[in-house]
């Protein structure tokens, strides 16, 4: 199996567009610490960049990977080889890569300009995010032949995750505003990686008070032990339930 | 070596294979012949794996192989249209298969000697004709000693001489006792090499013969002739 990852990563970086990432991340983090004056300031316009291109870089470039290297898979799969192991393989190449470039692009500026509490949640959530949606991507990339029809899906989902879904939530806001939705916004907030990763950052900065009473419940939930206990849980779910379900079909896809 | 029972496999409402049986031995070279779109490709894709069959099963040397991998490592797989990652150079798509199938045995080089592809090893995969495309499938097919040769149309896209080599390649192998399963539609090619015909039409297996009584049956001396006569009677 490492044998593989070793050549998915070579392959990986090979390509431009890993290194146009990275230097995209360096140089808006660069950028953004250096405009404030206050560094958390900063922290949150960085925020709202990670929080929109990691997931939309992770998950066009796996599915476009996944397609273009059809040839190299269907070459491994007539080998001695497992399935499990090469489809394993692929993901564990694409998300070390791209774990890597956001580090590199992004951790490094904010461990420079923020090395706290608050740095370092960023620097995870950026990496969880970055793995959740290559595992979306094989998810979504293994259902269909097609490659337009694939990429298409991914960015419906990139879509989905990072607009509708908001859109969604507050539409349910308002329709329900007579009834107390504080506590089921904390479920419904697990439903998507980016609103949790979000309110993870949130609440660590100062803003989470103008938040409102929401807000206050989730400083109740979230803040504490249990509940950033269960925030792991289900950012690991978000990772593992996709793999899963995209291995299980890998191994019985005919190619 | 190779048992096949009862196998069949839909594609939408396309029946590519329709309960098929057979068995292949050591020391065989059978030509899997049939018209386009007859299956051949999916037979074999079954037997590697690669292509799931809805029922029956596959047994190769005694063992069920739904599930098991590690056979592969006794077959070598030419594919009828070889694809490789475009980025690697043929040295590097060289080094790859060897170190993911980690060979016990020395490395059979004689194809790669013989088609001057040790002149070629910095190419990139993409600059490649499909000529020295094929070449490398095949050094690669025979590269690692394996009992199994799966050849799908090998000389397809080959030159002349490349072709004659590879043939005599064939022919070295399957005197080694080793199992030769092997598709083309240039049966001239094949005239001197096989021992046995498989013969398959609209994902049926039409019959399974030794090449001495397909002669027989058909009063024909070349198998193009004969395989030309039985076409002729199944086509309508």
């Amino acid at each position: 199996m490492n044998k593989i990852v070793k050549y998915v990563i070579t392959d990986i970086l090979r390509n431009r567009i890993i290194i146009i990432y990275t230097l995209f991340l360096l140089a808006s983090a660069l950028t953004v610490f250096s405009l404030e004056d206050n560094s958390s300031k900063g922290l949150l316009s960085l925020l709202n960049i990670i929080l929109i291109v990691v997931p939309l870089v992770s998950i066009i470039f796996s599915t476009i990977y996944v397609y273009n290297s059809a040839e190299f898979i269907e070459l491994l799969v007539s080998q001695p080889l497992r399935r499990k192991s090469i489809w394993l393989s692929i993901f564990t190449g694409l998300a070390s890569s791209l774990a890597l470039a956001f580090f590199i692009g992004a951790g490094i500026p904010i461990l420079l300009y923020q090395a706290n509490m608050i740095g370092l949640t960023m620097i995870l959530s950026g990496t969880v995010l970055s793995v959740i949606f290559v595992a979306i991507a094989l998810l979504s990339a293994v259902q269909t032949r097609d490659k337009a029809k694939g990429i298409g899906a991914a960015i419906m989902l990139w879509l989905y995750f990072s607009l509708l879904f908001d859109g969604l939530v507050l539409f349910l806001l308002f329709q329900f505003s007579d009834y107390p939705l504080e506590k089921p916004m904390i479920g419904i907030s697990a439903l998507n990686p980016i609103d949790l990763t979000r309110i993870l950052i949130l609440l660590q900065l100062d803003v989470s008070a103008m938040m409102g009473y929401t807000g206050a419940v989730f400083k109740d939930f979230f803040g504490t032990y249990p509940g950033l206990v269960f925030s792991c849980a289900v950012l690991l779910l978000w990772i593992a339930l996709p793999i899963w379900l995209s291995t299980k079909k890998f191994k019985s896809k005919d190619l | 070596m190779i048992i096949v029972k009862n196998i069949s496999k839909q594609f939408g409402k396309l029946k590519a294979l329709n309960n098929i049986s057979t068995s292949c031995n050591k020391g065989e070279c059978i030509a899997l012949i049939g018209p386009n779109g007859s299956g051949k490709t999916t037979l074999i894709k079954c037997i590697l794996g690669m292509v799931l069959p809805d029922s029956g099963t596959l047994t190769f040397n005694g063992k069920d192989i739904s599930g098991d991998w590690q056979y592969r490592s006794k077959i070598g797989y030419m594919p009828q249209i070889g694809r490789y990652p475009d980025n690697m150079s043929i040295g590097q798509v060289l080094n790859m298969m060897t170190d993911i199938r980690s060979p016990e045995t020395v490395l059979d080089e004689d194809l790669v000697r013989a088609f001057s592809i040790d002149k070629l090893l910095d190419k990139r995969m993409r600059t490649l004709s499909g000529g020295t495309v094929q070449k490398v499938s095949a050094a690669l097919a025979f590269m690692f000693n394996p009992e199994v040769l799966i050849l799908d149309e090998p000389t397809a896209g080959l030159d002349p001489i490349a072709s004659e080599l590879f043939k005599e390649k064939i022919l070295a192998e399957k005197e080694k006792g080793k199992l030769v399963l092997i598709t083309s539609h240039i049966l001239s090619d094949l005239d001197d090499l096989v021992s046995r015909v498989i013969y398959m039409q609209e994902g049926s297996l039409i019959f399974h013969k030794s090449i001495e009584e397909l002669r027989r049956d058909t009063g024909e001396e070349r198998l193009v002739k004969s395989i030309a006569q039985v076409m002729a009677m199944n086509y309508e």
